[in-house]
Formats: structure tokens, C-alpha cells, sequence
């Protein structure tokens, strides 16, 4: 697994801490920007790596992100100990969101986090157990 | 290797006395502290000049123009940025501070504020015209355009390509003595009243365009010297107390000019680096689609906190807004006309922003992913403190130039010590190895 052509850097989360909300996005790009990234593909990184984040921060207790970089490809898997989620299809629906109203008065839960997600991955899989955690594999080809 | 850019500031290392404190204020950690003297990394400086305000050894200096330089030009235009007026006593009317100018040395002295009107106006043409990606970025500070260029080049095409104020001002001006002089334009010399050095950066070679209309710029700090002596000189009756400046021309010093000048929904102001920094991270994960527009100032609250200033910026905020009351309200220019020489393309820049990146730790992306996991390996070994003893920002900013080969290891104290504490320790072992150290065979 630990090949030299492939860098691995893992980042904690947690859960409801808004303060601190955003900076592991922040991190990730900063890395692909010394690794001299694509402009396009950290941007689409960012976004998914940042709405993953986000969900962590706002539904989960704690929750794990590894970032994996690649000469071929980033990907960002994303594992939480949370809720999970019980109709995935229906997590996936533009506008659908069970964000409570505190939340939305923050700018989140405008239920476009999942469906950005997939919208910027070039593969997307989300697995989830109800009460246990929800886990996401995100990635990003390096060539746009 | 990128091209080698115009910077104005320098570093004199005669007087730097290696105290740091330049090179903790860097927000873009561009300078080190090699045998006892700062030093700046060129492709990493944005000319913010955050440097030049903490220096007490007057070690950092600005690039700008003396009054001496001027002697070149047979007519000197003083183009006046809004924040000079914020330097004196707030009931001056701007009238007595223009005379003050011109007894100085400067032919005549153009308002900025009917270019402030007109590039309101045409900066709303623009946002409502425009049809690519939002938000757009304001592009009136030119340390920010630099931040964008070199930190954030996926946003050099948001960067708003309407011309600033002071270019719109420094043509016009130019166009109109030349008329009236029978001067050819390269006799004529427009020179910016400046609050900060970005803007010489902005003049030697200005993002968007082919060259600037400007012809130097005199810092506003350098200038205090003879201009408060001679605006208590200012006696004669001056003709016009406003000297052309309005209420909506001078906010333009401070944060927020354009959201408050351009009807457009949804825009944001925001100054001081640190803060602009994180509004382009937030944009760059897609947090601010909401917004169409957005103000960026590198100095804090705006041009007024301009490194060289004299006043305090909150002060010369009170003090233009106090101003502002007494000056002519409203739009000096006819909106007509402007969209006229707006559909000229008048108001545009002829090139598009450049991206310059900040270049990688290796050129090859298998390079880079191993330089960077050597990193990350050295930084595990580090205390994390970033306490600077090394000359470096902070301990990844060092792990980054061990990597990259431009100091050794042993520059750190503590990975110093640890690696001699070992050495000890070898020693010590070798020595219970062999017996007592009175030799013979073991």
C-alpha cells in the first residue's frame, strides 16, 4: 500500500466544532498546490473534500479524512461515527436536507452537500449504517 | 524557472540587526533569516509591505519616487490618493491641501474623485453584462491581484478587467494637459500620491495591461515632511475648497467603496490580508456562490491602512467620513458619457490577467509527491513551535527548504541537539564496548 509514488496524510474531525470547520479543505489544497496540481482539479477537490467535511462537522461525532495523491489521481475518503444515513437515494436529491433550522441560519443544509460532492468526483461511492457511521470514497483523476 | 518580477520593496541588509519581526508579519512567508539578515524570496513576495511597517531598524524600504526623480518631466501631474486627505486635521477642506501640492513642485493636481464615479459606473455595466464565472474579484489593490496570480491562479479570470481609478484619472489628466500645453504625453509625468508601495509594483508592470498610464508614484509618508509645513503656508484664497474631490470619491480610501457606490446585489467587502486569504480559500470550495461580487484590500481596512500612511487607519476612517459630509454629494459624472466611452472599451484593460504560481516542490508531479512525503516525515521530527531560531516562518516553512535544499538540518536547535545527544550516546556505548578508555585489547 505505502508505495513511493503515493503521498498519505490523515485528518481528524470533530464533530459540531464549527470553529475549526474548514481548515482540513483548506489543508488539502494547500498540499496539491505545492505538488503543482492542476488549477481545475484542486478547485473540484476543494469543493468535494470541503462539502465532506461540512457533513462530518455538522451530523457526525468524530470522523476521519485521508487524503491519497497519486501521479494518476487525489482521492479523499472520508469515515464517520455518527447517525448514518438511512435513504441514501434520497440523501442524494438536490434540496433534500435534514438540517435543523440552527444550521440552515448558518448557511448549510441547503441539501446540495451529496450531490456536489458527486457532481465534482470522477468516482463517487457512499456506504452507510444507520447509528453506526457513513463512509465516502471521493476521487479526482489528476489529468482534467 | 518563472520570470523575475518587479518588487518594490528592499531589504537593506547594512541595517537589518536579524530581529524576525519582519519575517513573522509575512502572510506569505516570504522571507528568511539566514546569518543574522532577512532576506526575501522574490516569487513568494506580494509587495503587501506588511514587512516595511514592523522593521524599527528602517532595514525595509520602499520603492518609490523621490520629488528629485520628477526633475525628468517638464509637467508634473499629482494624482492624489483618497487617503492623503485622511492625514490632516479633518476640517482642512481638500482645496488647502491641493495648494499645499502644488507649492511642493507639482504643476497642477487631478481629483481622483470624478474617476471614482466613472469607474463605478462602468464597473456596474460590467457585473450586470457579465456572463462567466462568479464571484468576480476586485482588482483595484494590486497586492491582491498578485495574491491571486501567485496563490490562487485558478482566479485570474474572475479578476474584474475594469481600469482603477487612479489609470482612468492619470489618462484622462495626461490627454487633457498635453492639449493644452502642446506637450508631448512622454514630457508629461502623472504621478500617484501613494498610500502603499503595491502600487509602484502596479506601474512598473500593471496585471491586464500593456503598460500602466502612470508614470511613478511619491509616498505619502515621504511627502508629509514638506507638505505639512506647507499646508500651514497655504494662505491665499483657494478658489475651490473641494479641489474637484466628492463625498463618493474619497470613500473610496476605505473598505466597502464599490458595494456602496455599484447597485449590484450580493457583494462582499473584505480587508487585511489574513482575512482576504481565507475569503479566496472559502471560494475556492465553492462556500461563496452566493456572491457576484467581491472587494478585496490587502492593507487593513483599506487604502487608508497603507504602510505608507502616517495616520492611524481608524483615525483617517473617522476623518473621511467626517470630511465626506462637507463635500459635494452624488455623482459628478454624466452616466451617459461614460457608457458611451465605456462601449469605446475606454474603461477595459487590453490583456488578460497572467497566472503566476507559486512553483512546486518539484516540476514533476512523482517528484513533488516524494519531496513532499520527506517533508512531512522531517515536520513529524520537529518540535512545532515555530519559534523561528532557524530563520525560518514556521517549522513546515523550514521542513520545506531542508527538502528542497536550500539549508541544512542542523539549522533546527532541537533536531541539533538531538542529533548531538545521540552522538553522545554512541560515543558512550562504544566506550562501555571497548573497556576503560586506558586502551589495550579489550
Amino acid at each position: 500500500m505505502d508505495s513511493p509514488e503515493e503521498l498519505e496524510s490523515v485528518y481528524l474531525v470533530a464533530g459540531r466544532d464549527f470553529i475549526n470547520a474548514g481548515r482540513i479543505s483548506t489543508a488539502i489544497m494547500d498540499v496539491l498546490k505545492r505538488l503543482g496540481t492542476n488549477p481545475e482539479v484542486v478547485r473540484r477537490v476543494a469543493i468535494a473534500s470541503y462539502e465532506a467535511e461540512m457533513n462530518v462537522v455538522m451530523y457526525a461525532l468524530r470522523g476521519k479524512i485521508s487524503l491519497r495523491v497519486n501521479p494518476r489521481m487525489v482521492t479523499i475518503e472520508v469515515e464517520d461515527e455518527g447517525p448514518g444515513i438511512e435513504d441514501i437515494d434520497l440523501a442524494m436529491k438536490e434540496g433534500y436536507s435534514t438540517a435543523t433550522p440552527e444550521m440552515q441560519e448558518m448557511g448549510f443544509g441547503a441539501g446540495m452537500g451529496l450531490p456536489n460532492i458527486m457532481k465534482h468526483a470522477d468516482k463517487f461511492e457512499i456506504v452507510s449504517e444507520v447509528s453506526k457511521g457513513t463512509r465516502l470514497f471521493i476521487s479526482v483523476n489528476q489529468s482534467a | 524557472m518563472p520570470a523575475q518580477y518587479h518588487h518594490s520593496i528592499r531589504f537593506m541588509p547594512d541595517k537589518c540587526g536579524g530581529c524576525m519581526s519582519c519575517m513573522r508579519s509575512c502572510p506569505t512567508a516570504a522571507v528568511r533569516v539566514r546569518d543574522g539578515r532577512a532576506m526575501k524570496l522574490d516569487d513568494r513576495c506580494i509587495d503587501c509591505g506588511e514587512c516595511i511597517k514592523v522593521c524599527e531598524k528602517g532595514a525595509i524600504v520602499p520603492l518609490t519616487d523621490h520629488m528629485a526623480d520628477l526633475s525628468k518631466f517638464d509637467y508634473v501631474i499629482a494624482i492624489p490618493s483618497a487617503a492623503l486627505y485622511a492625514q490632516f486635521d479633518e476640517d482642512l477642506p481638500p482645496g488647502i491641501i491641493v495648494a499645499a501640492l502644488q507649492r511642493c513642485g507639482f504643476n497642477s493636481v487631478e481629483p481622483l474623485s470624478p474617476a471614482c464615479d466613472s469607474v463605478s459606473v462602468a464597473t456596474e455595466i460590467f457585473l450586470s453584462e457579465y456572463r462567466g464565472q462568479l464571484p468576480l474579484i476586485s482588482s483595484y489593490c494590486p497586492t491582491v491581484v498578485r495574491l491571486v496570480q501567485v496563490k490562487y491562479p485558478e482566479f485570474v479570470g474572475q479578476l474584474l478587467p475594469v481600469l482603477t481609478p487612479r489609470e482612468i484619472s492619470a489618462k484622462d489628466a495626461k490627454a487633457r494637459i498635453s492639449a493644452e500645453t502642446r506637450l508631448p504625453a512622454n514630457r508629461i509625468g502623472a504621478i500617484y500620491i501613494t498610500p502603499c508601495p503595491a502600487k509602484i509594483v502596479a506601474i512598473l508592470e500593471h496585471p491586464g495591461m500593456t503598460n500602466s498610464y502612470l508614470d511613478g508614484a511619491v509616498s505619502i509618508a515621504d511627502l508629509y515632511q514638506t507638505l505639512a509645513p506647507a499646508v500651514s503656508r497655504v494662505k491665499e484664497a483657494v478658489a475651490r475648497m473641494d479641489a474637484g474631490e466628492t463625498a463618493s470619491g474619497l470613500s473610496w480610501a476605505f473598505l466597502g467603496a464599490l458595494p456602496r457606490s455599484v447597485p449590484v446585489e450580493n457583494t462582499l467587502s473584505v480587508a487585511g490580508l489574513p482575512n482576504v486569504i481565507r475569503i479566496l480559500d472559502d471560494i475556492t470550495k465553492g462556500k461563496l456562490r452566493r456572491y457576484s461580487f467581491i472587494e478585496c484590500h490587502a492593507c487593513p481596512e483599506g487604502c487608508i491602512g497603507g504602510c505608507l500612511t502616517v495616520e492611524n487607519p481608524y483615525v483617517a476612517r473617522a476623518k473621511i467620513v467626517k470630511l465626506r459630509q462637507k463635500l459635494p454629494a452624488g455623482s459628478v459624472v454624466e452616466r451617459k458619457e461614460v457608457e458611451r466611452s465605456y462601449r469605446k472599451g475606454s474603461f477595459l484593460m487590453n490583456e488578460p490577467f497572467a497566472s503566476r504560481p507559486l512553483r512546486p516542490m518539484d516540476e514533476n508531479i512523482s517528484g513533488a509527491i516524494a519531496k513532499m512525503r520527506d517533508r512531512d516525515q522531517l515536520i513529524s521530527e520537529l518540535p512545532g513551535i515555530d519559534c523561528g531560531a532557524c530563520g525560518a516562518p514556521s517549522c513546515r516553512a523550514f521542513a520545506e527548504d531542508v527538502i528542497l535544499g536550500e539549508v541544512g538540518r542542523e539549522s533546527c536547535t532541537f533536531l541539533w541537539q538531538s542529533e548531538l545527544s545521540k552522538r553522545v550516546e554512541d560515543l558512550a556505548r562504544m566506550v562501555q564496548l571497548q573497556g576503560p578508555l586506558r586502551g589495550g585489547k579489550p
